[in-house]
């Protein structure tokens, strides 16, 4: 499925975060979203999957949805969002029960989704007797458990320590490498960006507007191979470069500013 | 040994991150009411404490037993745990229905917010003579004052607790697709039920401080109707008595409440 954004502009009261942002996200591509904090990555997330009612402007979603798609766009949250009383396979089991599957379906669906994530011995569990990282992997098979046509991550591993961090990151490659799935990755970080994306999308400070679109030639897999260092090194100054004096003039501002 | 520490290079580092780490024992608290009692025990026979004023732990147990026997205190009893439980029941029925529509909608939120702060503060027993020329002086009466002091405790604390029900859990079952009716029953309402069971903590002890002031208005039957009358006969055992169910009726709610606490909340 493909997503663009057209023209889409956002504000809160007086303040202006996004403007006139045109922008499509292609069918099977993983895009990265960066820029400064507060340039209005997440409000743009919100947009494009309809949890926010942009200002001005339209989302369109266009091509065929799989049959066994439940949830066309489906995100993954920075915070997880699980549900303390249920257990790791409830919290799954949430995203089905409003959906006429019988239970069988339902149980092997929660199976499937809990095995790919490397859930399976912790589907009794509460998310409070669990890890941050478990805890994301709960996120994704949720998530993965609807067979989504786009996944929406806002920075899905921004709450997690630097080796959960790169230990998910793998993971999350293996994923959809595998299955292509369309995807909108914001994130602030500069390397998972680089390690997972087909193309970064660069806004800028607020008012936050696209700045530039950075297609990654090397593939995914390659990489993590010494030869593609240099190249992505490049890349990553390039970002940087991009996104500098944003970021400084963000860390300065005041809260109320 | 701090002059001692001065005058040699090597000295080993003073622990100073002890005590501000209070526990609880279950020993000092068992030992301390004993202590108390035997105490009381002891200034009444030895003749330190007047009868008819303060009568000895062993005359109240004697008492006690006796109204017990009789079967008089189960009647006066029974009569007051109907009472509770009815208005409490009432009460809260009421009280969690308003909650939960002003944790929910704008309107019901507008009216009921300013119509709860502007009714709370009226101590409920003032309104039993309303009610009882209202409804007449028998059980209606009685179980209104009660329901109507469960009533606002509830409202809040059910109106509070589903109004910090984490908003990203909500966008969260948005997000998913969740019709309206399943999230307010899969995410709201479990979210908000640490702070609705905190709040029958709260109304459960309203309602027997009410039942008790509504029972000395005006009852035949009643523990608050049984204390006042021990009272005017100068019974001060059987009075203490009575106030010895009352203490182990608050007490046998609260463990009904954590009990419930456990099996509701296992996932805390």
């Amino acid at each position: 499925m493909e997503l663009r954004l057209e023209a889409v502009g956002h504000r809160y009261d007086d303040l202006t975060v996004l403007e006139d942002i045109s922008l499509t996200v292609q069918a099977g591509e993983t895009l990265a979203l960066i820029g400064p904090s507060g340039c209005g990555k997440s409000t743009l997330l919100g947009i494009l999957g309809g949890l926010l009612q942009p200002s001005s402007g339209r989302v369109v979603a266009e091509g065929a949805v799989p049959a066994d798609c439940l949830n066309p766009l489906t995100y993954v949250f920075q915070d997880f969002a699980l549900l303390p009383w249920r257990t790791v396979a409830d919290n799954v089991s949430l995203a089905l029960e409003h959906h006429t599957l019988s239970g069988n379906e339902r149980h092997s669906r929660i199976a499937e989704v809990l095995e790919r994530t490397k859930l399976s011995d912790f589907a009794s569990a509460y998310p409070r007797q669990l890890s941050g990282g478990m805890r994301q992997r709960v996120g994704i098979a949720r998530a993965l458990a609807v067979r989504p046509a786009v996944l929406l991550m806002d920075e899905p591993l921004s709450a997690l320590d630097a080796q959960t961090r790169d230990l998910l990151m793998e993971d999350f490659l293996d994923l959809w490498l595998r299955e292509r799935t369309t995807a909108v990755y914001v994130t602030h970080n500069l390397t998972e960006a680089l390690r997972l994306a087909d193309r970064v999308a660069v806004l800028s400070r607020r008012p936050g507007r696209l700045r530039e679109i950075v297609p990654l030639a090397v593939p995914q897999s390659e990489r993590g191979k010494p030869e593609a260092q240099a190249e992505l090194a490049r890349l990553q100054h390039h970002l940087w470069t991009l996104i500098k004096e944003g970021a400084r003039s963000a860390e300065r501002e005041m809260a109320d500013g | 040994m701090a002059e001692l520490g001065r005058e040699t290079a090597r000295d080993r580092v003073r622990f100073r991150g002890g005590g501000f780490a209070p526990g609880q024992r279950r020993g000092p608290a068992l030992l301390v009411f004993a202590a108390l009692i035997a105490f009381w025990q002891g200034g009444s026979s030895l003749g330190w404490i007047n009868p008819l004023f303060l009568p000895s732990p062993a005359h109240i147990a004697q008492a006690l037993y006796d109204v017990a026997a009789s079967g008089e205190l189960w009647r006066h009893f029974t009569a007051s745990l109907g009472r509770i439980l009815g208005g409490w029941a009432i009460g809260t029925a009421a009280g969690l229905a308003l909650g939960t529509a002003m944790g929910l909608f704008t309107l019901a939120r507008s009216i009921g917010l300013p119509l709860v702060s502007a009714i709370f503060p009226v101590p409920k027993i003032a309104l039993l003579p309303l009610f009882i020329l209202w409804f007449g002086i028998g059980e209606p009466s009685k179980l209104a004052t009660i329901a109507l002091g469960v009533f606002f405790p509830t409202v809040i604390n059910c109106y509070s607790g589903i109004d910090g029900v984490a908003r990203n859990l909500i966008r969260m079952a948005q997000s998913f697709d969740l019709p309206p009716r399943d999230i307010v029953r899969k995410v709201v309402l479990p979210g908000a039920m640490p702070t609705i069971i905190a709040g029958f903590r709260i109304s459960s002890s309203v309602a027997l401080i009410l039942v008790v002031a509504a029972e000395m208005i005006g009852a035949e039957y009643g523990l608050g109707a049984f204390v006042l009358q021990a009272g005017h006969l100068m019974a001060t055992d059987q009075l203490l008595a009575g106030v010895v169910c009352l203490s182990i009726l608050g007490l046998v709610f609260g463990a009904a409440i954590s009990a419930l606490e456990r099996n509701l909340l296992r996932w805390r």
